[in-house]
């Protein structure tokens, strides 16, 4: 039986470094290569060397599938392709190929030039990598080779994710990426068709979770805000420059709007600029509001919100700061954390999840003490509120998702250990599918029952549905004679008369004779005749003839009668049919056997 | 000259046609004298050589209709070139127009059904078979009454059915749902055809392809079904299930169709019991089905997703429980406690194994959990409108809203649940599902009370930018019942404040705290002398009347006052002061109030409004007294007469000023009265028997009179709502009597007998016209004009003008005065210009070429038909005027009878030297064609003169509203 084999790299009951193996009709494809926020080792990429000790992965890998642009699924992959090497086709949505590079620079310049870390990916190596991209659109089937094939759905989370299909004949894997079954202010929700994989690859972070309902969360979000700025407060919001960064972003100014507020709002500089510009060019995949309305008003351009300088950090007075990066682990997010930490007047909001390990997960935990680099310890007194916008599937979205793709099996990635135990009893319990949850470095495997096509020719079909009733029947299996021709690595299903055709063959005639005695005083004609008769009279719907040449022809079965020479009245019936006509030959030496009845 | 050119275009044509017949088509079709569309067509198609020409022919033709009387032919020949026809298009399209052909009103397709029916049974492509059948459909549809035709219709849909086409078994299943019957087996079928069905009633017929392979096939067998549903048909119960299987379709439209089945059955059977699947518990059907088309509310596709969420609103007879799910996203993860989300908005958040994603790290599994009780798929209702009003697309959401609301009104627990899901909309990113969340708060705000947080959260709504939303949540807020006093402070508060931010809302702000405080008047009382700023030892200064917040904050309080008699005490003096100057300029917003300590002052007052606010029937008696004393009046010369009725009109309008309900009728009646009064004025003077050219000056008063009664009587028979038939004769009567006068007077004043001879001939028209429309009503006009006119009738046509002219001023100075009698109600259309104001002193100042915009805001009462009759009148100070139309859009209806125009008109003028004011107002454009009893009028189309324009249709305006001023000044264009 062919098998599915599915191997995590990374994000394998974890969060971060995305990375996937799948062997699909052998076929090996990675999707997402992410890096890990929490380490600043090695540990950070992906092991490569599971794949091969040395050399380049371009003869083990058929295609990389990027399913968005976030750090933690695509970081890697300049490290990957030009450190490693590949040279394979790279497949992401053009959004996410406009967007990766920027956020890998900035990637880049954090940790080569405020790190100091060498032996790391360089700026040319990050053009290189996506000179190899092959951009996707929504729904288009690209083939990659001749056998695999793949197509993107749309999977909400952030600009230009991507959910991917992933087909080999009839096998199919779909990998989930991260996404988000609910709409907000600036995306829609993700979609899927009822394709039916083999494996439904799913992230699970928020396994455990079902949200309230996020009108709810925006209100809270625009309430505590607001009080904050009305106390004369400052309040951080650590994002990640892109995704949710929009998403408050538009709340905030519509917000502000509705209000007529007047207290600054700042976004940290540089890259969201230039990523500010790719959302208003890639109108087509925010959500419905947006896209209607973008003629009049383009959402992204932004009214309230200018451009953040690091001196507004000191100003007096209530303000507004979207800061990344969004787990205060460094940059300048950090930075304005320290100067603000101390006055309990000021908040911080972090809207999403937090890696272990990072500054936002201790103060989430409750820590008031930091311990700084250079043994400083940082008091924090500022109120630390968290409020869930992150952008991925809750419990009941991924079972929505589950319930839409109609899976035969699942496998669970992109979260913590407890949680996904928890979502894969639900799963398995619910839709009576096997689950699974692989560390990094266990290997899935799922046996697959495709199904093998058969041609059939087209005269046999119509042959065979001129017996039976026109519509197939599902509740009538039906039975057919022909011939199962293997050939070339196809297989065909014809008729007899043509398989032998095809094959030059000649048709064997094979033929059974039986004598039959029977106890009859008449003569050979009159015997024959009554014969004749009987049979006319048993069977009823045959061609029944007598033919002058003193034989009776039922169908192709000939029957001629003789008298033995001992005795005349011992009459030899001679039946003789063809194979084709096996059943009513015997079914006709059996009823003679049984003698002529009397009354004739 | 051009009749004689038209005989002759004639006379060639239809020679042509008797030639053609005669070469080509059988001889009974010489019968035809005139131009045929047969014989064109049966040229046209023996000439066409190949296919497509052919086509071509058939498709010009199907552009032409077809006269009922030539159908047949036309349908003869189709069918003769269908028999030779070989290519499967110009069959098809034959098909087709023959369906086409039996829709023709007048027609009676009966005698094509064999023609058709034979032609299916020769045709071998499925396309062509399917448009036979959809023929055959078009034909039963036509022919409900005819039971064979249906029968033999039915049985070649049964013949048909197994054919492997998708389209020819979409058409005979909607030819089934269409005609058949489930009264009547179908017998003859397993004789009249070969195939293998059996004895089956037409439903489990259809019911068999809901399992087809063809999901097209499954959807016009589940339509056909509802079709079966819409004739009156009981569905059978076993179709659930199988509706049931269909909901998880691959296909939408297939799902779609299902979601209306599974609702339907849930309607037809709510209460048989069915079973829950792999466990041994039962529910009731409208349960189970409700669960399942909540289900579907989380579709993939949005086309079923609003289909579900718009029929979830009319299952009002599921269970409570089940209801209430529907707002929770895992009541059936936790048996052990209900609750909705918002709940915890108020109470300390007790976790279960699902966090909520508000607070870090709540989220890790606390207990082992309970693996039977949580249920994350199959759970039926749970959290549909959730999911419904987070949806993607905003038209689920607005479906979700209206469901929402169509259920809490049927159930007040459940409106108590969903309020804040409802007052969380009030944040929804597109304008029109705030708007509609805001409207259905209002019509289940009967049964609910709002909390503080959530009051809150309604009233920062008020700083929308929106106009139509603001208005809509002051409409809400007049509905609304709040629980504390300080909600009571807050909701002034916010309305203040948005009194400062956007003052044109006074008017609504007003309105909307009258209700706040005759709805609670008990929690206003500890607040007013907060509210009034009284302080119990000092004086404190007395407030600003004009101050549209201090009116706001009086109206409250007056209001309160009005059902909590210990309120008065509180007042300070310059309340009472102000409370006397408010009950005179706003009386629509402050009631009368019973004040103790003016007892001197309100006497007076108090019997004078006694009168007035006192008891509805003695007002109307005195109305009909009134009418009754004036009815006496038998002679309209009679001394006294005219003092009488002068009498009553000043009674008659005061009354209406008085007594609200009865303005409309006493204003008609008062108007009327004028018009009777006017006429005997006009008659009574001795002029008649003065020579003409002595008398200039009183034939001048009288043309005035009659024109006066002229406008007076459009006026009455407009601008009234509520006017039987018999008060519009009487005003019709009127205005013949002042068209007699006229006359008259043209005849006397002018010279030459043609000029009378048209108008005579006019006139008498016009009294045909008024026996031909108000037949029923003469028995009741004894004596009157008309009556004696129509008497009169023989001899009027034959004689001449001057002769006329002297019977009619006979029969006018004779005639009765007709007893007006009331209809129950009678209103007056009314129209106020809110905006702009007229106090402006500031021009609006505009380049002369361009044009400026000015907002419109008026109200408009008891317009019926506003948004074709009312037109905005721009008067420019040069005489020079403009009608403008309103786009349909721009009427806004808030409340029942009230309509509120809200839109734009632009002003042009060339160049002035000073500021200059304009006129606007409001007219009511009338046809009297459009009166109820004649046909509907054309479109009226704009014009600069309001005048009557033909007597057939006399078209004109009245003025609806007062006009108003405004300073415009254009300016010369620089160069």
């Amino acid at each position: 039986m062919p098998d599915i084999k599915v191997t995590p790299l990374g994000a394998g009951q974890d969060v971060g470094r995305s990375c996937i193996l799948v062997s699909i009709g052998g076929k090996n494809i990675m999707l997402d290569c992410g890096m890990h926020m929490g380490y600043n080792d090695d540990r950070r990429f992906p092991d490569f060397s599971y794949i091969t000790q040395n050399g380049r992965l371009t003869e083990f890998l058929d295609c990389v599938i990027i399913s968005h642009f976030h750090l933690d699924h695509c970081g890697a992959l300049p490290y990957m392709s030009e450190m490693v090497g590949y040279d394979g086709p790279i497949y992401m949505t053009h959004p996410t190929k406009a967007i990766c590079p920027i956020l890998l620079e900035d990637f880049r310049k954090i940790t080569v030039d405020k790190k100091g870390e060498t032996n790391f990916f360089t700026s040319q190596m990050i053009k290189d990598c996506m000179k190899k991209v092959v951009p996707l659109n929504l729904h288009q089937t690209v083939q990659v080779d001749d056998e695999l094939e793949i197509k993107a759905y749309y999977a909400g989370h952030v600009l230009g994710a991507a959910m991917v299909l992933i087909k080999v004949g009839s096998e199919s894997v779909v990998y989930t990426g991260d996404y988000n079954m609910t709409p907000d202010r600036h995306l829609g929700a993700a979609w899927i068709d009822k394709c039916r994989p083999d494996i439904l690859i799913s992230e699970s972070t928020y396994a455990t979770t079902i949200r309230d309902s996020k009108r709810c969360r925006e209100r809270d979000f625009l309430k505590k805000v607001h009080e904050t700025i009305e106390r004369g407060g400052k309040v951080l919001i650590p994002v990640f420059a892109l995704g949710r960064a929009q998403e408050l972003c538009i709340l905030l100014e519509t917000f502000w709007e509705r209000m007529n507020l007047k207290a600054p709002i700042y976004f940290s500089t540089g890259l969201t600029e230039k990523a500010n510009h790719y959302y208003k060019l890639f109108i087509t995949w925010t959500n419905q509001k947006i896209r209607k309305t973008f003629v009049q008003r383009n959402m992204f351009e932004f009214k309230h919100i200018k451009a953040f300088d690091r001196s507004y950090a000191d100003n007096p007075g209530p303000m507004v700061v979207f800061a990344t990066p969004g787990m205060l682990h460094a940059g300048q997010s950090l930075q304005i954390f320290k100067k603000w930490a101390g006055n309990e007047k000021n908040m911080v909001i972090m809207p999403g999840y937090c890696v272990q390990g990072t500054v936002g997960h201790k103060i989430l935990n409750g820590q008031k003490k930091l311990e700084m680099e250079g043994r400083a310890t940082l008091e924090v007194k500022l109120q630390v509120e968290y409020m869930s916008f992150s952008a991925h599937a809750d419990a009941k979205g991924i079972m929505q998702l589950i319930r839409m793709a109609e899976p035969r099996n699942m496998l669970l990635v992109h979260g913590e250990a407890k949680k996904m135990e928890f979502l894969k009893d639900k799963i398995e319990q619910e839709f009576s599918i096997s689950c699974y949850m692989p560390a990094n470095g266990e290997t899935t495997t799922v046996t697959t029952n495709p199904s093998v096509p058969v041609d059939i020719s087209l005269p046999l079909l119509k042959r065979e549905m001129a017996l039976g009733g026109p519509l197939p029947d599902p509740k009538k299996p039906r039975t057919m004679h022909g011939t199962l021709i293997m050939k070339d690595n196809s297989l065909k299903l014809v008729s007899p008369e043509q398989a032998l055709k095809e094959l030059g063959l000649s048709e064997h005639q094979l033929r059974f004779t039986c004598r039959v005695h029977l106890q009859d005083p008449h003569s050979d004609a009159d015997t024959l005749a009554r014969l004749y008769s009987h049979l006319k009279s048993v069977l009823k719907g045959y061609t029944v003839q007598h033919l002058p040449d003193g034989t009776v022809m039922v169908e192709s079965i000939v029957l001629k009668v003789s008298s033995s020479g001992d005795d005349p009245n011992l009459k030899v019936i001679l039946l003789s049919w063809s194979y084709q006509d096996e059943e009513l030959g015997s079914f006709l030496s059996s009823l003679l056997k049984k003698g002529l009845p009397s009354a004739l | 000259m051009a009749a004689h050119l038209k005989k002759r275009v004639y006379e060639e044509f239809s020679k042509v046609v008797q030639q053609q017949p005669l070469e080509e088509v059988p001889a009974k079709k010489l019968r035809l004298t005139k131009p045929s569309k047969s014989a064109a067509l049966h040229i046209d198609l023996c000439k066409a050589t190949n296919p497509t020409d052919a086509l071509q022919y058939l498709l010009s033709f199907a552009r032409k209709p077809v006269e009922a009387e030539s159908v047949e032919g036309v349908v003869r020949i189709l069918l003769e070139h269908y028999y030779k026809e070989i290519d499967n298009s110009v069959r098809l399209k034959i098909a087709s127009l023959l369906g086409l052909l039996s829709k023709t009103p007048g027609f009676s397709p009966d005698c094509i059904v064999d023609d058709v029916i034979s032609t299916l049974n020769n045709d071998k492509s499925n396309q062509v078979l399917a448009q036979l059948l959809d023929t055959l459909l078009v034909i039963g549809t036509h022919l409900p009454e005819n039971a064979a035709v249906t029968q033999r219709l039915i049985e070649v849909a049964c013949k048909h059915l197994s054919s492997p086409y998708f389209g020819v078994r979409n058409k005979c299943l909607q030819l089934l749902g269409y005609l058949g019957t489930v009264d009547k087996p179908l017998t003859k079928e397993s004789e009249a055809s070969t195939s293998t069905a059996p004895l089956q009633d037409v439903q489990s017929l259809i019911s068999d392809y809901f399992s087809d392979q063809d999901p097209r096939v499954r959807t016009a067998s589940i339509k056909a079904m509802l079709q079966l549903h819409e004739r009156g048909m009981k569905l059978q119960q076993t179709a659930y299930s199988q509706a049931c299987k269909l909901l998880n379709d691959d296909y939408e439209q297939v799902r779609s169709a299902a979601v209306q089945m599974v609702w339907v059955l849930s309607q037809l059977y709510p209460e048989s019991i069915v079973p829950i699947p792999s466990s041994n518990e039962e529910i009731r059907l409208i349960d189970d089905s409700f669960g399942k088309i909540c289900h579907m509310v989380s579709d993939g596709s949005w086309v079923v997703r609003v289909q579900a969420a718009k029929l979830l609103g009319s299952m009002q007879q599921v269970s409570p429980h089940f209801l209430e799910q529907t707002l929770d996203k895992k009541l059936m993860s936790d048996l052990r406690r209900k609750r909705t989300a918002h709940e915890r908005a108020k109470e300390l958040y007790a976790s279960g194994e699902f966090s909520s994603g508000r607070k870090w790290a709540d989220d890790a599994p606390k207990e082992k959990v309970d693996t039977s009780g949580v249920n994350l798929i199959d759970s039926g209702a749970c959290g549909a409108f959730v999911h419904g009003l987070e949806d993607e697309m905003y038209e689920v959401r607005i479906a979700a809203v209206e469901a929402l609301c169509c259920l809490a009104q049927a159930s007040p627990s459940f409106a108590e649940k969903c309020l804040d899901f409802l007052v969380d909309m009030f944040n929804d990113e597109i304008e029109e599902v705030r708007l509609q969340s805001i409207h259905a708060l209002r019509q289940i705000s009967t049964h609910i009370t709002l909390r503080e947080d959530q009051l809150d959260t309604v009233l920062a709504v008020l700083e929308d930018s929106s106009r139509d939303i603001r208005e809509a949540l002051h409409e809400l807020l007049c509905y609304t019942n709040v629980s504390t006093k300080d909600c009571i402070q807050l909701a002034l508060l916010e309305l203040l404040k948005n009194l400062t931010k956007y003052p044109t809302d006074r008017n609504s702000v007003w309105k909307c705290l009258k209700f706040l405080g005759l709805r609670h008047p008990t929690l206003v009382l500890p607040i007013v002398p907060e509210l009034l700023s009284t302080h119990p030892y000092f004086d404190t200064p007395e407030p600003d009347m004009d101050d549209p917040a201090y009116i706001a904050v009086l109206v409250l309080v007056f209001n309160a006052a009005k059902s909590c008699p210990t309120m008065p005490a509180l007042f300070s003096d310059h309340t009472f002061r102000h409370y006397a100057y408010l009950r005179d300029s706003l009386s629509h917003l402050v009631p009368h109030l019973r004040l103790p300590g003016r007892k001197q002052a309100v006497v007076l007052g108090s019997e004078l409004s006694g009168v007035g606010s006192g008891s509805l029937e003695s007002a109307q008696q005195f109305l009909q007294d009134s009418l009754a004393r004036v009815s006496t009046l038998q002679n309209l010369d009679s001394p006294g007469a005219q003092d009488l009725l002068d009498f009553t009109i000043r009674d008659l309008q005061r009354l209406g000023e008085l007594q609200k309900e009865l303005a409309g009728s006493a204003d008609f009646c008062a108007t009327y009265l004028r018009c009777q009064l006017l006429l005997m004025k006009a008659l009574q003077e001795k002029l008649w028997n003065m020579a003409v050219p002595l008398c200039l000056k009183q034939n001048a008063m009288a043309s005035t009179a009659a024109q006066q009664i002229l406008e007076e009587t459009y006026k009455l028979e407009y601008l009234y709502s509520g006017l039987e038939t018999r008060q519009v004769a009487t005003v019709h009567n009127v205005r013949l009597q002042a068209k007699a006068l006229q006359l008259i007077l043209t005849a006397r004043t002018k010279r030459g007998v043609e000029s009378v001879l048209a108008l005579c001939e006019k006139f008498l028209q016009e009294v045909e016209s008024f026996q031909r429309l108000f037949m029923t009503e003469l028995p009741h006009f004894q004596d009157s004009f008309v009556e004696k006119l129509l008497e009169l009738m023989p001899r009027l046509v034959s004689c001449k003008p001057l002769d006329l002219v002297k019977i009619l001023l006979a029969t006018l100075r004779q005639s009765r005065f007709i007893h007006l009698r009331l209809p129950e109600q009678i209103h007056r259309a009314l129209a106020t210009i809110i905006e702009p104001t007229g106090e402006s002193d500031n021009p609006l100042r505009f380049t002369t070429g361009l044009v400026v915009a000015l907002d419109i805001d008026a109200t408009l009462e008891h317009v019926q038909d506003p948004q074709t009759t009312v037109k905005v009148q721009v008067l420019y100070p040069d005489g020079q005027s403009h009608i403008i139309h309103p786009k349909p859009g721009d009427f806004r209806t808030p409340g029942p009878g009230r309509v509120r125009l809200i839109t734009q008109v632009y002003l042009s003028h060339s160049a002035w030297t000073e500021p200059c004011q304009i006129e606007v107002r409001l007219l009511l454009a009338y046809s009297s064609s459009s009166s109820k009893l004649a046909t509907p009028k054309p479109a009226w189309n704009e014009s600069t003169e309001g005048l009557p324009t033909s007597e057939s249709c006399i078209e004109g305006t009245i003025n609806l509203s007062k006009p108003v001023k405004v300073f415009i000044m254009p300016k010369p264009a620089r160069r």
